[in-house]
């Protein structure tokens, strides 16, 4: 292209768009620009002049980060003078940073640890005493040692620029400026934990973690993880098989680099409560058994009722898990499957279109129009709320909402409460329906709220008939979008874990089950259900953590987390993605798609698959788009056709599900950290609330 | 000397009266419809031709600065900001100007406003000029009032608002894109340039920042003509000057003087000459506290102007001159001078904020003899390390003082270090 | 600069009396729509005097919601800027200007004036009349050394006849503001060298 500027980088001649950054030509030339502020996902600072280059024919150094390329500019990073300059700031960096790597968390892997190896000089020259910086609180999950901050404003940016929630800043100036939040209140932000990847030194930590391993003692597992529908890319970091700590890794298309407090924090909740053999009521008390004696158990059960049994997935099962249990379900001849355990009317046939989130994360960048119908992105899929919020941050981006009005950190306009606003929008009517029309790229996400309810299927008809009426669905962009809530939920529908042929919904097998019909329910995971409604049935448990499921269950068997297996997970935009083993499951416990291999082999009804590659075959017969691991798969238009609407619209409100973000599932409810977190939050908002000020 | 005939600013020390009517009598505001009526583009030549230099301290042509306006409006309003933020130790011009002279400067506003396209402007008055800013306010309504602002300013069909802001307490906002920051209620922290105010300033919109002094002495240019005003002092370093004398002179004041004056018939002439005489003379810093200090060889003979001051490695600045007499502890005078740039220092740079205090240090620790000889050369790699290398100009400012101390004044500091040591030994 | 914190004691609220209202909303109507953050610093300067000298936490996130910004960037804004007072003051506050202008005409000596009436920096006399502060550059440079006092300048002092002014202030007696000796203005001492035709009133 024509419009490329040409630069010269010590020598390297690179052709780059107008606008890049002198920082970015050098990276593009191969010449490595040390860097503290800068960071590609926020705003340039400008800051810590740590990148500082010259310019040919400048009269002084230039801070890469932030100066845009010209014409035929000549780039010098390697001379003396830049060598020198760099080595200034490094100096003006130690003179006040403490000497504690030793005992800092950040060691081996601090960006200032790092660039004194290059730049730092083994002379202290500075004579007089270092600067001491209070700690400050900011919650349970942010540890603080501020002494050791360089105020490059890194957190600061984040959080008023990624998590819009502004609670940190900077008081003070000069060399007495300090990072806090007002007045030291806790973090809020469900994304505040990415402020301590962000921190270039060991200011912010995460004080879970703190002083319980040191990096280079850790395995490191990249995975997926599963505490929203996001998909988001982690790395789990274990010692033997303790998880220690989970971090992000960076895919631009569904996590960019941040993650949720939620899915980063939650592993202490992986080591608690955790199921380590299989278990059996005996006269109203669990006794631990042997994996033969339960199945034993089972299969007397069983026997001759094997039409009455039923099967529900919770919101963690992996498509093996499902699959398998679905094969097992089929040959025992149920029919009765469900993986919607909330209840959601999501459509169980053919069109995936129906119950993706069509647009794709990454594409929300292109979307010029948004209307969220029930559902609260922020606390049901914080880093893709984020991503909304970026969309929102570039300006022109109009937002509307039905169904609660929440703070989202970004502003919304506030349509209505429930289907009667929607229908209205549908029928085309509304300003809001004017600004979807006018829009080239409008999109919609409905949330759960709006599915799971007796008349969720035709609100999820208006949405899609919304959707039609205001030209969200072209050859070129499909605007119309499920947001789940749950990391099992497309899979479990990809691959039809959903009443079959005569079969039972949730409502049918929790009816079945108070009044005797259904004698046998498989809950694989599914802690999330009202479990009172299952009546006398038995009930087998095939999960990881003792929660409401394990105990309303007869049986128990103890299964494998997404932390301690390879298994496939389809986020909610139909991508799928394959977690790794970090860990071994403890005790007894086994990955699910085993227990039910073996379960059939004593009940005689033996799956066809002896390795999870055959059921991986057998699964991607069922649903192939579960074969391209990272792929999106275009699912074509939503359509009301396959729709078999029952009960029509209701005028009940949207409610968001108002379960606490910190405890959505059994991994979270067993977290120490999360229920800290859950406590801060109440407290918050009951103050809120109240008011503080009269 | 400058004939009080070619005085810009006759009420300067206030006697007469700041009102609208006596501003009036002294030549403001008459006919400014006729001035505006020749154009912007007449305004911003006529101010180019006469060589006005920025007044504030860095002297950038002022005609140049409006003319990096955009010509056309994008849509975006224009805006003229005044930095009235006078805070550069040493300097009290614009306190002056804004109570004994506000008319003068509301006038230049306007005139400077409508050249550059600009609709509206905001004079942000450092938060401790109180009854600067009352003055100012009076002079504004009565503007108002007079139909000499707001709504078709002056007849002129040009609609044109001033209003008063003020900050609260930080040099840094003299700085003008902090000034900017400041003004949108944020923290004075210097923004990174590219881009430039004139493209994107106060609120994303053009914006030129200007000096007090440079935006008052405009009505005056423009009425008597550009070739009056370079017709004063020589080229490069035309017309009048407010000077700031201060410090260890008989009679310390402001006085409007031609540029180039020299220094020493300067404080001879309207300060009543230096405390003891002119021998009695050790060094002068003849710009505000930021511009390196002269020794009395150089103050002998050297002119007050940009270029004249910066052959000699200093800087005319905001012409604010600081008088120190053979009694003076340089040192001590510097150290304070370093503590003020700690103490001002926005934090937002590392090389500002952790250098400023550094420098400081060392230099208190210099004042009271702690410091090892060698430290000098230590603390002057420190300036090198800062000068240059921030966003603003605070890091050189902090850095340039010192230098010119130990420009100077090494061999007598050293001697003085030594002496410690070796007293230190003797003990 | 030093680090400076909010008081540890605090009144429980804040609001603006109806005068101040009507005052922060001429304010505000200064600047362009949406950009009302503008105000902050002269509403946060409002809110001091109102508060009697000092700007008590309650203020600035009364001042935040007036202003609908976050609490945060107000308390960055009231802590950067030296004039906000984070804790109570004397009903005369003197800021004391220790720079070196004038500090070459006296100021150590009226720092030491300040230490005998008052006492310390930051510490408010029994009977709440007087507190000081040593602060940069008043820009009042050729009548040094001088102090502010609340909104006033007082100028071309001496250590004696500065005392004389903090006593009277203390015993609730008026002082002129302005330079302390025969002087106008920043005029020299004993006359205009220049504009002597210039009379005036005055």
């Amino acid at each position: 292209m024509s419009d490329l500027v040409k630069v010269n980088v010590d020598g390297v001649e690179v052709e780059v768009a107008p606008g890049t950054t002198i920082l970015q030509a050098c990276e593009e030339a191969g010449a490595e620009i040390p860097r503290f502020c800068y960071h590609e996902r926020l705003s340039i600072a400008g800051n810590c002049r740590m990148c500082l280059v010259n310019v040919k024919n400048g009269p002084k150094p230039v801070a890469s980060c932030a100066m845009p390329v010209a014409p035929d500019m000549e780039v010098d990073t390697k001379s003396e003078a830049v060598q020198a300059a760099r080595e200034g700031v490094m100096e003006f960096l130690l003179i006040n940073h403490p000497l504690d790597c030793p005992i800092c968390d950040q060691g081996g892997e601090c960006d200032l640890q790092d660039q004194a190896f290059g730049y730092g000089v083994d002379e202290s020259r500075f004579q007089d005493n270092k600067r001491a910086v209070e700690n400050k609180n900011m919650g349970p999950l942010v540890k603080t040692i501020m002494t050791r901050c360089i105020q490059c404003t890194r957190c600061v940016r984040f959080a008023t620029e990624v998590a819009g929630v502004p609670e940190i800043g900077a008081i003070g100036r000069g060399e007495d400026m300090e990072i806090t939040t007002y007045l030291e209140a806790s973090l809020s932000s469900e994304l505040s934990g990415n402020v301590i990847d962000l921190c270039p030194v060991g200011a912010l930590t995460s004080k879970p973690y703190a002083f319980t391993a040191r990096p280079w003692e850790l395995k490191k597992t990249e995975t997926i993880d599963v505490m929203d529908a996001v998909g988001s890319n982690i790395r789990v970091d274990t010692r033997g098989r303790e998880v220690m700590r989970i971090l992000p890794r960076n895919h631009d298309d569904v996590n960019e680099e941040w993650l949720s407090d939620k899915s980063r924090f939650v592993w202490d909740g992986l080591n608690t409560q955790r199921i380590d053999s299989p278990y059996i009521r005996k006269e109203g008390k669990l006794e631990a058994v042997s994996w033969s004696e339960a199945f034993e158990v089972i299969a007397q059960k069983l026997k001759g009722q094997e039409s009455n049994t039923a099967a529900i997935s919770g919101d963690l099962a992996c498509a093996e898990g499902m699959m398998a249990l679905k094969d097992l379900m089929s040959q025992l001849g149920s029919p009765h499957l469900e993986c919607r355990q909330d209840g959601a009317q999501l459509p169980s046939n053919g069109n995936r279109a129906n119950y993706l989130f069509n647009t794709g994360i990454a594409n929300i960048d292109d979307a010029d129009a948004l209307l969220i119908i029930g559902s609260n992105p922020r606390r049901e899929a914080p880093v893709l709320n984020a991503r909304i919020r970026k969309r929102w941050v570039a300006g022109n981006f109009p937002i509307g909402i039905i169904g609660q009005d929440e703070d989202l950190t970004y502003p919304a306009t506030h349509l209505g409460n429930g289907a009667e606003t929607l229908a209205e929008l549908a029928s085309g009517k509304g300003s809001f329906f004017s600004i979807l029309k006018k829009a080239k790229r409008p999109m919609l996400i409905i949330g759960q709220s709006a599915l799971a309810r007796e008349d969720g299927l035709a609100v999820l008809e208006a949405a899609i008939e919304l959707a039609t009426q205001s030209k969200m669905v072209s050859d070129d962009w499909n605007g119309f979008n499920v947001l789940h809530s749950a990391a099992a939920r497309v899979a479990g529908l990809d691959i039809g874990f959903t009443p079959q042929e005569g079969g039972h919904d949730l409502e049918g097998i929790l009816a079945g089950a108070t009044s005797g019909d259904v004698k046998t329910v498989f809950l694989l995971g599914a802690d999330e259900l009202d479990m009172s409604r299952l009546g006398d049935s038995y009930v087998v448990y095939v999960g990881t953590h003792g929660d409401a499921g394990a105990h309303r269950a007869d049986v128990i068997l103890p299964g494998a987390t997404y932390t301690e297996k390879q298994a496939i997970y389809v986020n909610t935009e139909g991508r799928a993605q394959m977690t790794e083993q970090a860990a071994f499951p403890p005790g007894e416990a086994r990955e699910d798609w085993k227990i039910f291999r073996a379960l059939s082999e004593v009940l005689g009804e033996k799956l066809p698959y002896d390795n999870v590659e055959t059921l991986r075959a057998r699964m991607f017969e069922t649903a192939p788009f579960l074969a391209g691991l990272d792929e999106l798969t275009d699912a074509g238009m939503p359509d009301v056709s396959s729709l078999t609407i029952k009960v029509p619209l209701s005028d009940a409100p949207f409610m968001n599900n108002a379960q606490d973000f910190y405890f959505t599932n059994p991994i979270a409810r067993a977290s120490k950290i999360m229920a800290e977190c859950s406590i801060q939050a109440q407290a918050r908002n009951i103050s809120e609330g109240t008011g503080t000020d009269g | 000397m400058l004939q009080d005939s070619d005085r810009i600013f006759k009420n300067i020390y206030g006697p007469d009266g700041a009102d609208l009517a006596s501003a009036k009598k002294r030549g403001d505001w008459d006919n400014t419809k006729g001035l505006l009526a020749k154009g912007r583009d007449w305004v911003i030549e006529e101010v180019k031709a006469s060589g006005l230099r920025g007044r504030g301290g860095a002297g950038f042509p002022t005609g140049l600065k409006w003319s990096f306006m955009p010509k056309e409006n994008d849509g975006r309003p224009h805006y003229l900001v005044v930095n009235a933020d006078e805070s550069e130790p040493g300097t009290c011009k614009d306190r002056d100007i804004m109570r004994h002279e506000p008319h003068k400067l509301l006038e230049g506003c306007l005139l400077a406003g409508f050249a550059m396209g600009a609709h509206a402007c905001y004079i942000y008055v450092r938060g401790e000029f109180i009854r600067e800013r009352e003055a100012l306010q009076r002079a504004v309504d009565e503007a108002y009032d007079a139909g000499l602002l707001g709504k078709n300013a002056c007849g002129s069909d040009w609609d044109y608002d001033i209003y008063v802001h003020h900050g609260a307490g930080a040099y840094i906002c003299g700085e003008e894109t902090a000034l900017i920051e400041s003004l949108e209620g944020k923290k004075g922290q210097p923004r990174l340039k590219p881009p430039f105010p004139a493209n994107v300033g106060l609120y994303g919109c053009p914006t030129t920042v200007n000096n007090v002094e440079s935006i008052a002495v405009a009505p005056t240019i423009c009425r008597r003509g550009a070739s009056w005003f370079s017709g004063l002092g020589r080229e490069g370093n035309t017309g009048t000057k407010l000077f700031c004398i201060s410090g260890h002179v008989n009679k310390p004041c402001n006085v409007e003087e031609e540029m180039g004056i020299p220094l020493k018939e300067l404080l001879e002439k309207h300060a009543g000459g230096v405390r003891g005489g002119w021998d009695n003379l050790l060094a002068v810093i003849p710009g505000g506290s930021s511009v390196p200090m002269l020794p009395k060889e150089i103050c002998d003979t050297v002119l007050m102007d940009f270029d004249s001051l910066k052959e000699v490695q200093s800087g005319l600045g905001t012409a604010a001159v600081i008088v120190m007499d053979k009694s003076t502890d340089l040192v001590k005078a510097i150290a304070r001078i370093s503590h003020f740039y700690k103490h001002e220092s926005c934090g937002q740079c590392t090389p500002c904020r952790e250098g400023t205090g550094w420098m400081w240090r060392v230099m208190e620790r210099i004042a009271k003899g702690q410091a090892k000889p060698q430290e000098i050369d230590t603390l002057l790699q420190v300036t090198k390390q800062i000068e240059g290398h921030t966003i603003c100009a605070l890091g050189d400012a902090a850095a340039w003082p010192i230098q010119g101390l130990f420009r100077h004044f090494r061999p007598e500091i050293e001697a003085r270090l030594n002496g410690h040591a070796s007293q230190e030994a003797a003990e | 600069m030093s680090v400076r914190r909010v008081a540890e004691n605090q009144p429980d609220d804040f609001s603006f009396t109806k005068e101040n209202i009507s005052w922060a909303k001429k304010q505000i109507a200064k600047y362009p729509k949406g950009r009302q953050a503008s105000a902050i610093i002269p509403l946060l300067w409002q809110a001091q005097k109102q508060a009697g000298g000092w700007l008590p936490e309650p203020a600035i996130r009364y001042v935040a919601e007036f202003l609908d910004m976050p609490n945060m960037r107000a308390m960055e804004v009231a802590t950067f800027y030296t004039m906000f007072n984070l804790e109570p003051v004397g009903e005369h506050f003197v800021q004391l200007c220790g720079t070196t202008p004038c500090w070459l005409r006296g100021a150590d000596t009226l720092k030491d004036v300040c230490r005998k009436v008052i006492g310390e920096q930051n510490t408010v006399t029994d009977d709440g009349k007087l507190s000081w502060l040593e602060v940069e550059c008043l820009g009042a440079c050729v009548n040094a050394p001088m102090v502010q006092i609340n909104d006033d300048f007082y100028e071309d002092l001496t250590a004696e006849w500065f005392e004389k002014i903090l006593l009277d202030l203390k015993r609730g007696e008026n002082v002129p503001s302005g330079p302390q000796t025969s002087r106008k203005a920043s005029e020299p001492e004993g006359g205009r060298t220049v504009l002597k035709s210039i009379e005036g009133d005055a």
